[in-house]
C-alpha cells in the first residue's frame, strides 16, 4: 500500500535555487524604483508570488500597499506605482484607463514589470496610448515555480488556449526559455525526446537559446527530457480521476499546490487553506492511491495513532516528559492532518454518490474499451437531455467523439445553440472529431493534395489539417495495449501497471508513450504509433553531455507537458518511477484537470 | 567576432544594405526616430548587463559592435556611445534580435517586400511575440495587410487573436469582411457577434441575417433553429408577461416565473411550456407539442422534460398518463422510452412522494436493481415482495430486523415466513 521510497533513489535536484533566482531578480527590479511604492499584482500571480516572496520581503523593499489588479480605477496616494502583471493587453490597457493623473496634473512614477516576459504587442499598446515615456517597463523572468519535490509549474493558464486553440505561438519561446533555464541550472541533458508540434518548436527555440549563450561544463543533475504536447493525448484528461490527489483536485481545485477545504471538510464553521505536498506526511502516502484504498489506509492510520496516544498510560513522569517533548507534537500534527483528509474523503464520497458516479465510470470504461457503445451513447444522451451538469455532458461527448467517432446534436437543444461556438473550438482542438469516415477522407486527401501548390500550400494544408483531425484512439489503444483485458481481476491495492489510476481500465496514452520511448531510447519500432499521432516526434542526443555516463542523474527524467497535465498522469509517472529502476520522474507541467479543460473552451470562438 | 575586410567590401557593393548618407533629407527625421528608439532601448540593455544570470550576460556582450556599418558612422556611434547600431540588420537577424529582446529598428523595412520578409522570418521562427510585431508596421493600410494575410494562415491567426484580445471589434469585422467566405470558421465568427446584442428584437434580426451565411449544412440547421426559437420566445415572453401582470391566470400566481424565457436553451423552453402551457392545443406557439413538432425533438427528449415539469407541479395524473399506452386489445400498460430506474431518479429529484415512486420502482425489471432502488426510496413492500419472489428467506429475515417493531411491514414479513406454501431457497 503506502509505497516506501526506493532506497537507491538518486537525489532530486534542488529546486530551491529556482525560487531564489526569481526572488532575487524581483527584489532587484523593485529596487529599480527606489522609495515607497504601491504594488498592483495580477490576480492569478498572487499565489505564485506568495511562494516566491512573502509580504514582509516586499515590505523590506519599500512596497507600501498591495493591490490586486481588478480593472477598477486606481485609488492610491503613493507617488510611485508599480504593476506586476502578465503581458496581457487587457491589463496594459487598464493601466492607462485607470490613471487619470494626466488630466488632473498629478505627477507620479509608473513602472510595469511583465512576467515572464514582455510582448511587443504590449509596447504597441503603450505607444498607441501615448504613455510610453511616462511608464517604464521591465521583465521579471520568473518562468518556473517549484510546487513539490518533483513538480515544477509554469502557472500559465492561457498557454493551452493561446497555443492550441488560437494558434498563437507567443508562449513557444517562453517554453524554450523555461527549458533553457533548467538546462543551465541542472543540465546538460544527455537526450531530449518529444512529440507534438509545440514541443518541437519549443525544443528548437531552446536550442537557439543554447547557441546564443555559452554552456559551462558542469555536473548534470537531470539526465533526459521528454516534451509532449497536450493534444497528443486528450483521452486521458477527459477521464474521471479516481486517484486521491486527482479527486481532491476535481472537487476542491488545487491551486499552486494549495487547496481550500470548506466547512464540510473541516467540520467547523471555518474554511482552511492547506498546502498539499510531500511535506504533508499523511497526504504523501495517499496521494497516488486509488480512492478505494484510501479509506482503509486512513482508518489503519487512525488506529496506529490511537495506539501511540495510548502509550501514555502507565508512563512514569520521566517517560511522560520525553513523550511530550519528542512525540506529542508530531502525533498532534498527524492527528490534525488525518482528520482533514478523512473529512475530505467523506466530502468526496458524498458528492460522487450524488451524481451516479458508478454509472459514469462504467460509461467511460465502456467507451475506452469500445464495448456496449449503444448503452453508453444512451447514457450520455439522457445525461444531456436532463440538462445535468453541462461540463460533464461536454466531457462525455468529447470522450465519445474521440474514442468512437459518435456524436449527439442533443447538446445544443439542452444547453443552447450558442454552443455551436464551443463545438467549433472543440473541433479546432481535436476534442470533437469530424464525422468523416476514413475512406471519404482519403479521397479528399488526394484531391486536396493535387490542388496544393507552393503559394496556397500553407493555407490549404492548414485548412485541411483541421479537417483531418481525426482520432485514431482505437488503433492506438490496440497498438500500445492501453486497455488491459477485462476478464482478469485487477487488484487495485497491488497495482501491476499504470492502469491502476483508472481502476485498471486504461493505461494513460501519454504516460505509455513516455514509457515506451524511454525504454527503446527513441521512436524506433513506434513508427505506426507516431503516424497515428500525426508525427512531429523527435529524439536528439544531447550536446556537451556524455550520454553513456551511467551516473544517477541519468535516471532523472524531466517530462514537460505543453498545455498541462492531470494529477492522474503524475501518479502514473510516479508509479513508473517506482517500478523501473532506470526512470525517475520529475515533471514540469502546466496543471489542468478535466473540468478545467472544457471550461476554458465554452462558448467562445478564440 | 570581427568581420573581415571582404565582408566590408561586400557590404559596400551590395544593394541589400541601405548606405547611410548625410545628404538625404529624410534621414534627419529617421535618425531622430532611431535615436529615440535607441534611447528607449538603453534601459533593458543596462539591465541585462547587471543581470545575475551569467548566460544572459554573455549572450549580449558578445555581439559585434557596428561591424557592418560604414566607418564614419561607426565612429559616430562610438562617440555617442551606441554599442549596437540598430538599423542595419537583415530581416533574419532582426527577427533573431527581436526574439532575444534586443533593440531593433523596423523603420528601415519600408518596402512591402521587406516587411513581408520580416513577417515570414518571424513565422518560421515560431515566435508569436515577434510575429505580431511587424504586423504593427503594416497597419497603416489594413487592406494591404489583409491581402497578404490571406495567404499566411499562421500570421492571420495571430492577427485575429491579437484583435480579439485587444477588443478591436471594428478592425476585426473589417478583416472578416475582407477574407474569402470559404475561410474556415468565418461564418461562425460572424454569428458570434449576436452574443454582444442585448436587445432581443435586434438579436433576432441579426440571427435572421445570419441565415444566409455559408455555414456547414449541419450548422445552418442549428442557426435556423436558433432564430426560430428566439422569435418564438419573444412572443411567449410578451404574452406570458402580460398574463402574469394581469393576474387572471392562476398558474402564474401560484408559481411566479423566476426568470424570463428569452435566450434560454430549447429544452428549457420546452420545460417552461410543459410547466405553464401543458394542455394547450397544438396550434399555439407555446404548446409543448408544437415545440416538439417544430424542432423535431426526439421522443426521449420530450418525455424526460415533460416528466420533470409535471412532477415538479405534482401533477401525478399527467405523469401517469405519459407512460400509458394501449395495446391492440385495449389494455393499458406502462411504457417508457427511458429506463424505469432513470424515471425513478427524475421523479425523486423532483421530490415525488414514496407512494408515487413505488409504482415506478416496481416496474424496474432487474430484481437486484429493483431492491437497491426500493431500499433507497423506502418502498418496503417492493423489497419484501421481491425477496419473496426470489424465495430468499435470509434476506427477508435481515430486512425484518430493520423494520419498526409492530409495523405493518414486520407483520407482512412474519406472515410470509410462516407461510408453508413457499419453498425457500435458504
Amino acid at each position: 500500500m503506502a509505497h516506501s521510497a526506493r532506497t537507491d533513489c538518486p537525489e532530486l535536484p534542488d529546486f530551491f535555487l529556482l525560487k531564489r533566482l526569481a526572488r532575487d531578480q524581483l527584489i532587484y527590479l523593485l529596487e529599480q524604483l527606489p522609495g515607497k511604492k504601491d504594488l498592483f499584482i495580477e490576480a492569478d500571480l498572487m499565489s505564485p508570488l506568495d511562494r516566491i516572496a512573502n509580504v514582509s520581503t516586499l515590505k523590506q523593499h519599500e512596497v507600501d500597499k498591495l493591490y490586486k489588479v481588478e480593472y477598477k480605477p486606481i485609488v492610491s496616494t503613493s507617488d510611485q506605482l508599480c504593476f506586476l502583471i502578465r503581458p496581457r493587453i487587457q491589463t496594459v490597457k487598464w493601466i492607462y484607463v485607470a490613471n487619470a493623473d494626466k488630466a488632473t496634473g498629478r505627477f507620479r512614477r509608473y513602472k510595469i514589470i511583465f512576467t515572464p516576459q514582455k510582448f511587443y504587442a504590449c509596447d504597441a499598446v503603450l505607444e498607441e496610448q501615448g504613455i510610453i515615456g511616462d511608464v517604464t517597463t521591465d521583465e521579471w523572468s520568473f518562468y518556473l515555480l517549484p510546487l513539490d519535490d518533483d513538480i515544477i509549474s509554469l502557472e500559465l493558464p492561457e498557454f493551452f488556449r493561446d497555443n492550441f486553440l488560437a494558434g498563437d505561438q507567443r508562449w513557444v519561446r517562453t517554453a524554450g526559455s523555461a527549458l533553457h533555464l533548467l538546462h543551465s541550472l541542472y543540465g546538460p541533458f544527455s537526450k531530449v525526446y518529444g512529440i507534438g508540434r509545440c514541443s518541437k518548436m519549443a525544443y528548437e527555440s531552446w536550442r537557439e537559446q543554447v547557441e546564443e549563450g555559452e554552456q559551462k561544463a558542469r555536473q548534470a543533475e537531470i539526465g533526459k527530457v521528454f516534451l509532449i504536447d497536450r493534444d497528443v493525448d486528450f483521452v486521458t484528461p477527459l477521464c474521471s480521476q479516481v486517484v486521491y490527489e486527482g479527486l481532491v483536485d476535481d472537487i476542491f481545485k488545487i491551486k499552486c499546490a494549495c487547496v481550500e477545504f470548506g466547512p464540510d471538510v473541516t467540520s467547523s464553521d471555518k474554511s482552511i487553506k492547506v498546502m498539499l505536498n510531500s511535506q504533508d506526511r499523511v497526504f504523501n502516502e495517499i496521494r497516488n492511491e486509488h480512492f478505494s484504498n484510501v479509506f482503509g489506509f486512513l482508518s489503519q492510520k487512525a488506529r496506529n495513532l490511537q495506539t501511540s496516544y495510548d502509550k501514555r498510560r502507565g508512563m512514569d513522569i520521566k517517560q511522560m516528559k520525553t513523550f511530550v517533548s519528542e512525540e506529542l507534537k508530531g502525533l498532534k500534527q498527524e492527528h490534525r492532518l488525518l482528520s482533514l483528509h478523512i473529512g475530505a474523503c467523506e466530502s468526496i464520497m458524498k458528492k460522487k454518490t450524488k451524481q451516479d458516479f458508478q454509472e459514469l465510470l462504467k460509461t467511460e470504461h465502456s467507451l475506452l474499451e469500445g464495448f456496449e457503445i449503444r448503452e453508453s451513447i444512451s447514457f450520455i444522451e439522457e445525461h444531456i437531455n436532463r440538462q445535468v451538469s453541462m461540463i460533464e455532458s461536454l466531457r462525455l461527448l468529447c470522450l465519445l467523439s474521440i474514442t468512437e467517432n459518435g456524436k449527439s446534436s442533443f447538446f445544443l437543444c439542452s444547453y443552447g445553440v450558442d454552443h455551436l461556438l464551443t463545438f467549433a473550438n472543440l473541433r479546432q482542438l481535436g476534442l470533437l472529431v469530424e464525422q468523416q469516415p476514413g475512406e471519404t477522407l482519403t479521397v479528399m486527401e488526394s484531391k486536396v493534395g493535387k490542388l496544393v501548390n507552393d503559394r496556397t500550400g500553407g493555407k490549404l494544408s492548414d485548412a485541411f489539417s483541421s479537417l483531418a483531425k481525426k482520432s485514431n484512439f482505437r488503433a492506438l489503444s490496440r497498438k500500445l495495449n492501453l486497455v488491459p483485458k477485462s476478464d482478469e481481476e485487477y487488484d487495485l491495492r497491488v497495482p501491476r501497471d499504470m492502469a491502476y489510476i483508472f481502476s485498471g481500465a486504461y493505461v494513460p496514452l501519454s504516460c505509455k508513450l513516455i514509457e515506451q520511448v524511454l525504454e527503446r531510447d527513441g521512436w524506433t519500432g513506434l513508427e505506426e504509433v507516431t503516424r497515428l499521432l500525426n508525427g512531429h516526434e523527435f529524439a536528439v542526443t544531447g550536446y556537451g553531455a556524455d550520454s553513456k555516463a551511467k551516473n544517477d542523474a541519468q535516471r532523472i527524467i524531466l517530462v514537460m507537458f505543453l498545455g498541462g497535465c492531470t494529477f492522474s498522469e503524475i501518479s502514473a509517472l510516479r508509479f513508473l518511477g517506482r517500478e523501473k529502476p532506470s526512470m525517475l520522474f520529475l515533471l514540469t507541467i502546466w496543471l489542468m484537470e478535466t473540468p478545467r479543460v472544457s471550461v476554458t473552451l465554452i462558448s467562445s470562438i478564440f | 567576432m570581427m568581420k573581415n575586410k571582404a565582408d566590408e567590401e561586400d557590404y559596400w557593393n551590395s544593394s541589400k544594405f541601405k548606405a547611410f548618407t548625410f545628404d538625404d533629407e529624410d534621414d534627419e527625421f529617421s535618425r531622430l526616430k532611431e535615436s529615440k528608439r535607441a534611447v528607449n532601448s538603453i534601459r533593458p540593455l543596462v539591465d541585462e548587463d547587471d543581470d545575475e544570470e551569467e548566460v544572459e550576460k554573455v549572450s549580449w556582450s558578445g555581439e559585434p559592435v557596428g561591424s557592418k556599418t560604414p566607418l564614419l558612422f561607426n565612429t559616430y556611434c562610438a562617440v555617442i556611445g551606441w554599442r549596437d547600431y540598430v538599423s542595419d540588420w537583415s530581416p533574419e537577424e532582426t527577427v533573431q534580435r527581436m526574439q532575444q529582446g534586443k533593440a531593433v529598428s523596423l523603420e528601415k523595412f519600408r518596402s512591402l517586400q521587406d516587411k513581408l520578409l520580416l513577417l515570414d522570418y518571424a513565422v518560421s521562427a515560431h515566435d508569436g511575440n515577434v510575429i505580431t510585431a511587424p504586423l504593427w508596421d503594416l497597419f497603416v493600410f489594413p487592406e494591404v495587410l489583409f491581402r497578404e494575410l490571406t495567404d499566411r494562415q499562421t500570421a492571420l491567426r495571430h492577427f485575429i487573436h491579437y484583435l480579439t484580445e485587444s477588443k478591436d471589434q471594428r478592425l476585426l469585422l473589417e478583416l472578416l469582411r475582407y477574407l474569402p467566405l470559404s475561410t474556415p470558421g468565418l461564418p461562425l465568427l460572424q454569428y458570434k457577434e449576436h452574443l454582444g446584442i442585448a436587445d432581443e428584437n435586434k438579436r433576432r434580426d441579426f440571427l435572421k441575417s445570419c441565415l444566409s451565411l455559408p455555414f456547414s449544412p449541419e450548422d445552418s440547421v442549428h442557426v435556423e433553429d436558433h432564430y426560430t426559437l428566439l422569435e418564438r420566445q419573444i412572443i411567449i415572453e410578451a404574452t406570458d408577461g402580460h398574463a402574469e401582470r394581469g393576474g387572471k391566470q392562476e398558474i402564474f400566481q401560484k408559481f411566479p416565473r423566476k426568470a424570463s424565457i428569452l435566450n434560454m436553451p430549447l429544452i428549457t423552453t420546452l420545460y417552461y411550456c410543459c410547466f405553464y402551457h401543458y394542455t394547450e392545443s397544438e396550434g399555439t406557439y407555446s404548446s409543448p407539442l408544437n415545440i416538439r413538432q417544430t424542432f423535431k425533438l426526439s421522443e426521449k427528449q420530450f418525455f424526460v422534460t415533460a416528466l420533470a415539469a409535471r412532477a415538479k407541479l405534482k401533477a401525478w395524473p399527467d405523469v401517469d398518463a405519459l407512460f400509458t399506452s394501449r395495446n391492440w386489445l385495449g389494455f393499458t400498460r406502462k411504457k417508457s422510452p427511458l429506463s424505469f430506474q432513470r424515471v425513478v431518479d427524475v421523479l425523486h429529484k423532483n421530490s415525488a412522494p414514496t407512494q408515487v415512486l413505488q409504482d415506478y420502482v416496481a416496474l424496474v425489471d432487474d430484481a437486484e436493481l429493483r431492491i437497491t432502488l426500493a431500499q433507497k426510496h423506502k418502498c418496503h413492500d417492493i423489497v419484501i415482495n421481491t425477496y419473496r419472489d426470489l424465495k430468499d428467506r435470509q434476506q427477508l429475515l435481515g430486512y425484518r430486523a430493520k423494520m419498526a417493531r409492530g409495523s405493518a411491514e414486520e407483520r407482512k414479513i412474519n406472515e410470509l415466513l410462516n407461510n408453508s406454501q413457499i419453498r425457500w431457497k435458504n
